[in-house]
């Protein structure tokens, strides 16, 4: 009994020792949110659990996911006019929109080209970005050039963006010797330190920790960047996206996580991916700011990603941009959608709501366009990319001895026995491989 | 001579639950002095292991600026006490905690390294790095390789507690450097002792390699050495010979050391026979050429590791030195490990690689 006074004792005196120290000793009002030392002084009953910051209720309520969705913010409709004048992002000159317009063409033809040239068996694989090209357009152009980005494997237009040359597409395709990856990966596996852009990797939404701890390190480097993590609807499934949310939120993270929220993850549709309200309403239970967008439309992708960046790098946060867009092309050469969708499907996003056609209705309706610069655009675009396609083809591929390199800083003595035994192979059944194709 | 059997009687007499000795299986830890790294006549420090630990890690942080700490608990200090007081002194910034997520770790750890800072990562117990593994392995290891060194995160290492503690069972007791050593591109460490582990984790930090650092967790406490003060390396990927021999040869790596010294002096005692006993040190990449040095001279092999045998770096050793060595050799090289079972608890006197069984071992490769 003497305990239990003694006790509660301690406890009131331990109460109103913080309660003291707190500016507001003897509030009686309750709030919503209030500091804990506010909340432990209060006369109100409010919950004081660690991190509370609600009230009590009394009655039971099973809180239902809203039916409504996050509603999708776009400026420019199907038809190219411009909805409310006023989001207009009047920074961006009318020759950059066109040079972005331009580029996206250029992205779109290569596209075909290395397709069919995969099909042809010229290269072995091949990844295609029909239909997402105002994600990469609309986010790098809001972007500094000094920003470290992130990539899935569907975002080769930032890199055409940031200068990423015909040539550096092709080389890596090809996997010759001027490829700045070595030869190393298949494909589409792009990566650029001069373009701060980081080598795509097979394995999904890996990146995304790692984008993470990367802003962590430039908010310490301070110099004003920021990162941007591209990812999928389907990626976000993988943990690694709850640990990069979460990571990014606690540690204030300046990372703007950018989903290109397709439609599909290979064949399996977003209605099979996930329960909840897209990818955007994820946001709100790490604390993120969120915003989805309509990905097809790139002024509104360059809007909101060059928001997203000013509340990063001011607030040190991170913050969650869903685009929402439509994957029109196969997942890979390795893929046909006519296996699990329909033509007619398919056809409204490559003929109606597509961006480049979306982006061309503007331009033509400010006069900035028209059918003879569409026709000479497509004949130099297919011109310049058959021409880095045969340069490329006809390059050698690495030394083969690159075989051995940068599996640590130098090499092992491990590694220098194998290549020993490789060359002595090689010497002896040399007509058993494709040596020629390699640089000696 | 510390005997870490009467370091148990004292704990369990008055503080039973910090007791970290294994019992029945218990073994002697013998300090070395600076000499043993070069360092005669160094200043130094009386520091057990996890000491050492902060030791190293705060002389990491005071020479390299973009260094940070982080893991679960690592702010307080850790729940072995690996990390106390670097936060106070470097800020909260620099030493953090970070969300319950080892995938989260170690991938945030391969940014903050891609991105040019140094990253010091805790695993708080080894048996749960593997929500890391696909981080680890298809990641961290492959940065620099896949990328035509345009990227890399050497700057990363990975620290976790490993190994049998008496009491530890599944999931605290686990020793996982086989999964890694299987993945080109990771440097794996694991040191026996304080004095060399301030030194290889100082390597492992400053090498340009992703690192996983393994720390014999029941030596935390009981391993107490005089450490030099200063900042001193101990290069990676170098065996050593810890006790000269030329009968047989005896390799392992973290507490094992300790169990084959005691196992070369019965040796010695009941046997007459001379025990190279060889500190492996780094599991990779391995310094196959100090084991095949010492096996072409000494014929014999016994390698013991606390791992399950099925698949442990044991298979690796005994492989390639048999083909080394297989002139050499005369009699099978032996393997004394952990049984193929998950770690028990009650039952981890019988499990591991007591001295008993690798002085039998030893005895039967001598009779061969």
């Amino acid at each position: 009994m003497a305990a239990s006074l003694a006790r509660r004792a301690a406890s009131t005196l331990w109460r109103n020792h913080l309660c003291m120290r707190s500016s507001n000793f003897g509030v009686h009002r309750t709030s919503v949110y209030l500091p804990i030392q506010k909340r432990l002084c209060s006369t109100e009953d409010i919950p004081l659990f660690p991190g509370s910051k609600s009230s009590y209720t009394s009655k039971l309520n099973m809180m239902r996911p809203d039916e409504d969705g996050i509603a999708v913010y776009r400026i420019m409709d199907k038809s190219g006019d411009i909805i409310n004048k006023d989001e207009f992002p009047n920074d961006l000159q009318q020759s950059e929109i066109v040079h972005m317009y331009r580029n996206m063409v250029l992205l779109s033809t290569m596209d075909k080209i290395m397709y069919d040239s995969q099909r042809q068996g010229r290269i072995s694989f091949y990844m295609t970005n029909y239909g997402e090209e105002a994600t990469h357009f609309g986010s790098a152009a809001a972007l500094d050039a000094g920003d470290l980005a992130f990539g899935q494997y569907r975002e080769a237009g930032v890199l055409l963006y940031r200068g990423f040359t015909l040539d550096d597409f092709m080389n890596q395709c090809y996997a010759n010797v001027l490829d700045a990856g070595k030869g190393k990966q298949m494909p589409v596996h792009y990566g650029s330190r001069n373009l701060n852009f980081v080598t795509i990797s097979s394995p999904l939404a890996t990146q995304m920790p790692q984008a993470s701890g990367a802003a962590y390190a430039l908010k310490r480097r301070g110099d004003g960047k920021c990162v941007i993590c591209y990812f999928g609807d389907g990626a976000a499934s993988e943990g690694d996206a709850h640990a990069a949310f979460n990571f990014a939120a606690t540690l204030s993270a300046p990372i703007i996580f950018f989903c290109r929220n397709n439609g599909y993850a290979i064949s399996t549709p977003t209605s099979e991916q996930y329960k909840g309200d897209g990818i955007a309403s994820r946001g709100a239970g790490y604390g993120m700011v969120s915003v989805r967008v309509d990905g097809n439309d790139i002024f509104a992708v360059y809007v909101a990603t060059k928001e997203a960046r000013r509340i990063a790098l001011e607030e040190n946060k991170p913050v969650l941009v869903e685009a929402m867009t439509y994957r029109v092309g196969h997942h890979s050469t390795s893929d046909d959608w006519s296996a699990y969708r329909s033509a007619d499907e398919v056809s409204h996003w490559d003929q109606i709501d597509h961006p480049i056609i979306r982006l061309r209705l503007y331009l033509q309706k400010q006069g900035l366009w028209n059918d003879e610069l569409e026709s000479q655009l497509k004949k130099d675009c297919r011109k310049d990319v058959m021409n880095a396609m045969k340069k490329a083809e006809k390059i050698q591929k690495p030394n083969l001895y690159e075989i051995f390199t940068d599996v640590y800083d130098d090499m092992p003595q491990i590694l220098k026995d194998q290549q020993r035994q490789l060359e002595e192979h090689l010497h002896n059944y040399k007509n058993e491989y494709p040596v020629d194709r390699f640089q000696s | 001579m510390l005997s870490v059997r009467n370091i148990a009687v004292k704990l369990n007499t008055w503080r039973p639950l910090l007791s970290c000795v294994r019992n029945a299986s218990s073994f002697v830890f013998q300090p070395e002095d600076a000499s043993s790294v070069g360092l005669q006549g160094a200043e130094t420090n009386k520091l057990n292991l996890f000491q050492s630990l902060t030791n190293a890690m705060d002389i990491a942080m005071g020479s390299d600026p973009s260094a940070v700490i982080f893991g679960e608990d690592v702010a307080f200090g850790g729940v072995f006490r690996c990390t106390l007081g670097l936060a106070d002194k470097y800020g909260k910034d620099r030493v953090f905690n970070t969300p319950l997520c080892e995938q989260g770790i170690a991938g945030f750890g391969i940014g903050l390294a891609a991105a040019g800072a140094t990253a010091i990562a805790e695993i708080q117990f080894a048996d749960y790095i593997f929500p890391a593994f696909d981080q680890i392995v298809n990641e961290a290891a492959k940065y620099r390789y896949r990328s035509g060194n345009l990227f890399d995160c050497g700057k990363l290492t990975i620290r976790t507690p490993c190994g049998a503690v008496g009491h530890g069972a599944l999931y605290h007791s686990q020793s996982p450097e086989a999964y890694f050593a299987h993945t080109p591109g990771l440097k794996v460490v694991i040191p026996r002792s304080p004095i060399q582990a301030k030194g290889l984790l100082l390597s492992c930090i400053r090498d340009p390699n992703p690192a996983i650092f393994l720390e014999p967790k029941v030596l935390y406490r009981s391993a107490v050495e005089e450490v030099p003060v200063e900042d001193y390396e101990i290069p990676l990927s170098k065996a050593e010979v810890i006790i000269k021999g030329s009968d047989i040869t005896l390799v392992g790596w973290g507490t094992q050391v300790h169990i084959l010294k005691e196992v070369a002096n019965m040796v010695k005692e009941k046997l007459g026979a001379s025990c190279e006993v060889i500190d492996l040190r780094t599991i990779l990449p391995w310094d196959y050429e100090t084991v095949v040095e010492s096996v072409k001279k000494t014929g014999r092999l016994v390698v013991s590791h606390e791992a399950p045998v099925t698949s442990g770096f044991g298979a690796e050793i005994a492989s390639t030195i048999q083909e080394q060595c297989f002139l050499s050799l005369e009699s099978p090289i032996q393997r004394v490990c952990g049984l193929d079972t998950p770690f028990p608890h009650i039952f981890e006197p019988f499990y591991i690689p007591d001295k008993w069984r690798c002085f039998d071992a030893v005895k039967k490769t001598l009779e061969f």
